[in-house]
């Protein structure tokens, strides 16, 4: 790509250019126009001249073309006029010293002839009483050369300030991109991790470009933000249960019988929640991963998978799964097998023993009831958020469960709805798009 | 020493509750921010245990809200991200201590001492009183020249008792040491501790005050 500089250089030059061209081509035109108007005047005047010198005989014809005709050379233009007198319808009576042969003109007035090959302008003027022609010619190459003089002239001079007007152009554009090459200095200069706005007092043509910048840097920081709260919470997340299972190590390790019986027991259940918690990670990754449904499996098939996989948890925790499913449609099982097998367990560990948690699947959802006492109504707006644990379950969740069906749901274009149940308990409804 | 334990994961909880004890403190474990601030309001820590990353907020805006309250109670921080930047964080905000997660329950409870004893403007490590020398980190003391070995309840009477040398403590005050919250308390337990100790460094080391408690005799 060539520069921004290079190239509005090389347009205004190829315009500047152009405009003098044109500029030479005009002057050129009215020079020459002026030029023969001034000579064809002095032509008729000359001729004229010469022949009322001639008109009374005091003065000869030979005098009088002498007198019109200066023999002398000025500036190289030597030979400019030349003076013939014809006798009307006879013999060349008399011509100046360069004057041709051949006779300048047939008729009256002005007119361009070639006499013995070089053109002429001429202007003729009749003198009745003498019976002659009067005869001025200019040589057109004579013209020519003087209106190309003059045109040389004035071309020379520019040619010579060309360069100095391309340097001062190149100079010109420098200062006027300053702004731009400030602006790249300002970014250059810039840290890593500096994501503040710019804010430079810019032209109007940059300005745009500094305010998307500033729009990218507020959406880098925001992307930045979530990262490192989501770095932040996984940390906390699988550190302390290794805090956990550290300490019950060393009370196993320098307790009584009771305490060591007693830290294993703490040791496991953190290590299956532990379990949990990568297993949910993993879940996680896996559709954030996914952008929308790819298989169709059967979603009793579905269903099915997700009671095997919690059904140690279910018998353990004294929880009854009873499953509902008339109709039977296909769904992904990635992305509906992660949300329904999250609701699933928080709905197992939220229900007491005893109690039954109910799947109902329907064409366009399934809900899954618990009888747990529901979500705290000051966490409701924030509980499907990553990493957010509401106050109630004590059971210590990962707060990954609903996010992870939440994000399911919407990939699989629906959405996850969580409402509390008439009779106590919390429906959570996947409802598909 | 009776400290607070802020933490919401309830392994690492039951594992501070259980570990501390053993090194000889006693505590009262909450789980989130709310209780915290309740539990502290109702007062009787020396210290306490703080987790970053609670339910209901950060541990170190609480910090902050004790510390501008004038709460100036010594304050160990537990966190996940032990990181340089997070520590400093943590200590500019108040906090006297920071220990990142996983840790080692004998270097928790070392720095509990440090900072505690600090906060009781000592900078010996033991205790001494009347020919007794008392080594809080090995609970366990020397006196004239032979080393003397105590139970956790036995030293937990002892310590509070030689942290205030003069001073009558009352029974409540030394089972509410010897306890943690949800602990049953036996009615004639600081009794027997108190008869155990007296049996081991005289008779006369430690005075019943009638009626008020107990304190340690004057040498």
């Amino acid at each position: 790509m060539i520069s921004l500089r290079l190239r509005m250089f090389l347009i205004l030059l190829a315009a500047t250019c152009v405009i003098w061209l044109s500029a030479f081509a005009w002057i050129h035109q009215s020079t020459a126009a002026k030029v023969d108007r001034v000579l064809d005047a002095r032509l008729a005047e000359a001729a004229r001249m010469v022949s009322s010198l001639i008109s009374d005989r005091r003065i000869d014809v030979d005098t009088a073309i002498a007198m019109a005709t200066p023999s002398e050379v000025v500036e190289g233009y030597s030979r400019q006029l030349s003076c013939q007198i014809w006798e009307v319808g006879g013999p060349r009576l008399a011509g100046s010293a360069f004057a041709p042969q051949g006779q300048l003109a047939q008729a009256d007035g002005f007119g361009t002839n070639t006499v013995d090959g070089v053109a002429w302008r001429v202007f003729s003027v009749m003198n009745a009483e003498r019976g002659v022609r009067v005869m001025i010619g200019d040589s057109m190459a004579m013209r020519e050369r003087l209106i190309a003089d003059v045109t040389r002239g004035l071309i020379l001079p520019s040619l010579a300030i060309l360069p100095v007007l391309a340097g001062m152009i190149w100079l010109g554009l420098s200062g006027g991109l300053r702004p731009l090459r400030r602006l790249a200095g300002d970014l250059a200069a810039r840290d890593a991790v500096d994501l503040q706005p710019l804010d430079r007092h810019l032209p109007p043509e940059l300005s745009p470009i500094q305010s998307a910048m500033n729009d990218l840097f507020t959406r880098v920081e925001a992307a930045r933000e979530r990262e490192r709260s989501f770095t932040a919470f996984a940390a906390h997340e699988l550190k302390t249960p290794l805090a956990g299972l550290k300490t019950q190590a060393q009370i196993a390790r320098r307790g009584d019988e009771a305490q060591r019986s007693r830290a294993l027991g703490q040791i496991e259940a953190s290590v299956d929640r532990t379990d949990r918690l990568v297993r949910q990670l993993l879940d996680l990754a896996a559709v954030d991963a996914r952008s929308s449904a790819e298989d169709h499996v059967p979603l009793s098939t579905i269903l099915r998978d997700c009671v095997q996989m919690t059904e140690t948890l279910a018998r353990t925790r004294g929880v009854t799964v009873t499953v509902h499913a008339p109709a039977d449609t296909h769904r992904d099982p990635l992305l509906l097998g992660a949300a329904l097998r999250n609701v699933l367990e928080n709905a197992i560990h939220a229900s007491p023993s005893g109690g039954t948690v109910t799947i109902r699947a329907s064409s366009n959802c399934i809900e899954v009831a618990d009888a747990g006492p529901g979500i705290h109504p000051e966490d409701r707006p924030r509980i499907t958020e990553r990493f957010f644990r509401g106050r109630r379950p004590k059971a210590g969740g990962s707060g990954l469960g609903l996010a992870i069906a939440r994000t399911a749901m919407e990939k699989l274009g629906g959405q996850l709805q969580l409402c509390p149940a008439t009779d106590g308990g919390e429906v959570a409804v996947l409802r598909f798009g | 020493m009776r400290l607070l334990v802020v933490e919401d994961d309830p392994v690492l909880q039951d594992g501070l509750s259980v570990g501390l004890s053993l090194a000889g403190f006693s505590s009262e474990v909450v789980d989130c921010l709310g209780d915290a601030r309740a539990a502290l309001a109702a007062g009787g820590f020396d210290g306490v245990v703080l987790d970053v990353m609670l339910p209901d907020g950060s541990g170190l805006d609480l910090l902050a809200e004790w510390r501008s309250a004038g709460v100036t109670l010594p304050v160990l921080v537990l966190t996940a991200r032990d990181q340089v930047a997070e520590r400093i964080a943590g200590l500019d905000r108040g906090a006297d201590d920071y220990l990142g997660k996983p840790f080692d329950l004998e270097e928790l409870s070392a720095r509990l001492r440090a900072v505690l004893r600090r906060s009781e403007g000592r900078a010996a490590p033991t205790l001494e009183w009347n020919g007794l020398v008392l080594d809080p980190a090995r609970m366990a003391g020397t006196q004239r020249g032979s080393t003397l070995a105590f139970s956790r309840r036995e030293f937990g009477i002892l310590h509070a008792l030689m942290e205030r040398p003069g001073a009558i403590l009352a029974k409540s005050m030394l089972e509410e040491r010897l306890y943690g919250w949800q602990e049953e308390v036996e009615s004639n337990t600081v009794e027997v501790h108190i008869h155990k100790l007296r049996g081991k460094l005289g008779a006369d080391f430690i005075e019943t005050v009638r009626g008020a408690g107990y304190r340690l005799a004057a040498p």
